[in-house]
């Protein structure tokens, strides 16, 4: 084998790429080319580190410098000082709160210090597109261990004990599921992936396939021993190129070293996987639509029971199961079931990923031990809120989910605490708003989108929404009524006990749970008049401040209402009546003496 | 290679079809990756590629029809030289997303879902384009612009002029 003295590891997930690491990789190749090192220095493209914020990220080992928002044009500079003499790079080095010049190595930063990396380990470590180095993290030893040690039943029973529950929302204990299909008995059996990761802000799942597809792979053959099945599928979005690609390539490679196929460790267990495309409808997420998409129609639900367990893909049991479920079993069967039942809450056992995103100075993807607190996610991990600004809330669970506030910062997360908050575990989109951020606002922008991904089977769903709807439209735009907020309430209710599906009987959950914690939100916009966070436009009042005015005119230029009017050098105003709200004035002024509210 | 010919043989997009056919296969259960690949390769899927494929894998044109008009990734019509993705998930959303949409809204003179009459960009929204870090960001014919503000629109379009 070479040995190499110098690994340089450069972030190839969807984030860093889309801040241009493919050039500096490029780059990079080219410089060592040029100097001769080739046999010296390995560059190794990997997934995401979880940095995203700080992109494109760059680790070089042995040492462990952690490089951030490397350019392409510092490749010469990087193998220059740092390959050559060994002087890493000081200017784009990770810069301590605490300004201070000494390199910091990855792990005694506070983004990572605090997380616990089991379905994401591989991501940032490996090259997802060299099987090999998945084998040498100890790839497919679970399942090897699984096909010559362990009884399908004894696979389940190890799932079982671990404790480990859904991570796609719902929760569900694996090992139950499994056990159901196990004992479903028929002699063609499937195993499904969901990747169709719906909610609208959030990429865990695109991460773990991109960063570490085999280790998916790796748990679904588990998965096919344990039940009974030969055949797996992964329902991927097309939105998601990269991950599609790299799960392609992963097969083709286990298919070539006998990892998937016939006869796979020369025992009789066979497995196959393919990819079927979901083409983006957010309802595919939920699992008999799943199902019905996969076989090639329209993915509508249908009503449960059956069970997929029982009668799933082309009316044969089926096993449905997260991405990230499927990340963590691998590490199960190698490490045993006490080491992950050792970590989490009494009912939540083992970590959970997250995208922590929004109004948040580290955006990007963390793991953390269940029953860590949303105040260690946002200040420590997240390093609090930029411009310091003050935190409002926080949104779990997407569109299905709900609202957290400061009353609950020091809860320990996990699945029971966030559904008695009235939030829900999700699958980990995990989005921070600050003052600026209307709660009204955000409830109709998630009820807008439920609303349109309703797939129209059921009335309550459809019309139910379309309604609610309506009514927050007529709130942000000031013309809201004292009976809305009651209106709301009974709508919800509805539409939560009469919808078929999850996705209609989750839909109002945004709302409910903004008015809940929110109120005098709502009713600022309903009897003022008023956006408090000053974000919805028809409610706004564009003013002139007549002591920073200086007439030059520029503004009333611009306006296309011709709402301003004034003489030259003397304060202009602003006529309230004409003012369409566009905003144009306020870019114009060069004095800032506009402002709305 | 396009027909010269002019007599009545097969439509250069037909022969296409069949080749994604004969890779893809004609089961049922490949209908929506046949057609991700046709509208990979045409852009866009009229009714009378809808009409082909119906004969070819042997289901109704209505259950095509019923596919293509369900899923959001499917357009029946064709779209502009640029296609302009704006990241509507929910990180680009609390960062201001709304107010670049409707930046663009008003420079092009066309709303999300239009594409201008010169053909020149199509206007759409998109979810998470895994790029939260970036937020709010776009996504231009497979180019990302992130960080945006209102005052980038304007560079933007230029550079597709
Ligand atoms: C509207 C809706 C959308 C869903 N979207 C997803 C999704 O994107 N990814 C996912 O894994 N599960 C999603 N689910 C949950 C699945 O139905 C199912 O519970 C899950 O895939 C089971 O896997 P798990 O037990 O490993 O979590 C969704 C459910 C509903 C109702
Ligand atoms: S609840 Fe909504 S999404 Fe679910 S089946 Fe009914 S209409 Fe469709
Ligand atoms: S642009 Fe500003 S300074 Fe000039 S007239 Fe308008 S408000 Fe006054
Ligand atoms: S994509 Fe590079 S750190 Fe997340
Ligand atoms: S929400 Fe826009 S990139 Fe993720």
């Amino acid at each position: 084998m070479e040995f190499y003295r110098t690994h340089v590891l450069v972030c190839a997930g969807t984030g860093c790429t889309s801040m241009d690491s493919r050039l500096l990789r490029q780059n990079l190749y080219e410089e060592i080319i040029k100097r001769g090192l080739e046999k010296e220095v390995k560059v190794i493209e990997t997934g995401c580190f979880g940095f995203c914020n700080l992109g494109p990220i760059m680790v070089v080992y042995p040492e462990g410098t952690f490089y951030c928002q490397v350019k392409p044009q510092d490749a010469a500079q990087i193998v220059e000082e740092h390959f050559i003499k060994g002087r890493p790079v000081e200017r784009l080095l990770y810069q301590h709160e605490k300004e201070t010049t000494d390199v910091v190595e990855m792990e005694n930063i506070e983004f990572f210090k605090h997380q616990k990396r089991v379905a994401l380990h591989n991501c940032g470590l490996i090259d997802p597109e060299n099987i090999e180095e998945y084998i040498a993290q100890d790839g497919y030893f679970a399942l090897a261990h699984c096909l010559k040690d362990l009884t399908p039943l004894e696979v389940i029973d190890i799932i079982k004990k671990s404790g480990l529950r859904g991570r796609g929302g719902g929760g569900f204990p694996t090992g139950t599921k499994w056990e159901f299909a196990y004992k479903s008995k028929d002699d063609q059996k499937y195993v499904v992936c969901n990747a169709d990761e719906g909610d609208p802000g959030a990429f865990m799942d695109r991460s773990i396939l991109e960063g570490d597809p085999h280790g998916i792979l790796e748990a679904m053959a588990i998965a096919g021993y344990a039940i009974g099945a030969n055949q797996g599928y992964i329902y991927v979005r097309a939105e998601y190129p990269i991950a599609v690609e790299r799960l392609k390539h992963a097969i083709k490679q286990a298919r070539e070293y006998g990892l998937l196929g016939d006869h796979i460790f020369g025992t009789d267990f066979c497995f196959n996987i393919d990819i079927r495309l979901g083409a983006g409808a957010f309802v595919c997420g939920e699992e008999t639509a799943l199902l019905a998409s996969t076989e090639g129609r329209r993915g509508e639900p249908r009503p449960r029971p059956p069970f997929p367990a029982v009668k799933g893909l082309f009316d044969k049991p089926t096993i449905i199961n997260n991405v990230e479920t499927f990340a963590n079993v691998t590490k199960i069967i190698r490490n045993g079931w006490e080491w992950f039942a050792s970590m989490g809450t009494e009912k939540s056992k083992g970590t959970k990923v997250f995208a922590l995103a929004g109004k948040i100075n580290n955006i990007g993807l963390i793991e953390i031990p269940m029953g860590t607190t949303l105040r260690t996610i946002i200040y420590d991990i997240g390093g609090g809120i930029p411009k310091g600004k003050k935190f409002k809330a926080a949104q779990t669970g997407g569109p299905s989910g709900g609202c957290l506030t400061e009353a609950h910062l020091d809860i320990p997360i996990d699945y029971d605490n966030l559904t008695a908050a009235g939030s829900m575990m999700g699958s980990g989109g995990l989005i921070v708003m600050d003052e600026d951020n209307c709660m009204v606002d955000i409830a109709r922008f998630f009820l807008e989108f439920t609303q349109e991904e309703s797939c129209g089977k059921c009335p309550p769903c459809r019309i139910g929404t379309k309604r609610m709807l309506e009514i927050l439209d007529k709130i942000t735009t000031g013309k809201g009524t004292p009976e809305d907020l009651d209106n709301l309430e009974t709508l919800a209710t509805t539409i939560k006990s009469a919808s078929l599906c999850a996705l209609g009987q989750t839909a109002p959950n945004p709302v409910l749970s903004t008015i809940k914690h929110f109120r005098k939100e709502y009713e600022a916009h309903i009897y003022d008049k008023k956006c408090p966070a000053r974000v919805c436009q028809a409610l706004l009042s564009y003013k002139i401040d007549p002591q920073k005015c200086k007439g030059c005119g520029l503004c009333a230029r611009y306006c296309p209402a011709e709402a301003i009017t004034g003489k030259i050098k003397e304060p202009f105003t602003i006529d309230v009546e004409k003012c369409i709200k566009c905003g144009d004035c306020i870019t114009r002024c060069k004095f800032g003496a506009i402002s709305k509210e | 290679m396009s027909c010269q010919c002019g007599s009545a043989c097969k439509d250069e997009r037909f022969v296409k079809i069949d080749q994604i056919l004969d890779q893809n296969g004609r089961d049922e259960s490949m209908l929506i990756q046949n057609l991700e690949q046709i509208q990979h390769f045409l852009g866009f899927l009229p009714e009378d590629v809808q009409a082909y494929l119906a004969e070819a894998m042997g289901i109704p044109l209505s259950k095509i029809y019923g596919v293509v008009t369900f899923y959001s990734l499917f357009t029946t019509e064709p779209i502009g030289k640029y296609k302009i993705s704006i990241c509507l998930g929910t990180a680009c959303y609390v960062k201001g997303a709304g107010e670049i949409v409707a930046e663009f809204e008003k420079q092009l003179k066309i709303k999300v879902g239009q594409t201008t009459p010169d053909g020149r960009f199509t206007l759409a929204g998109c979810r998470c384009l895994g790029a939260c870090g970036l937020a709010p960001v776009l996504n231009v014919n497979g180019k990302v612009f992130g960080r945006l503000t209102t005052d980038d629109v304007a560079g933007i379009l230029a550079q597709f002029e």
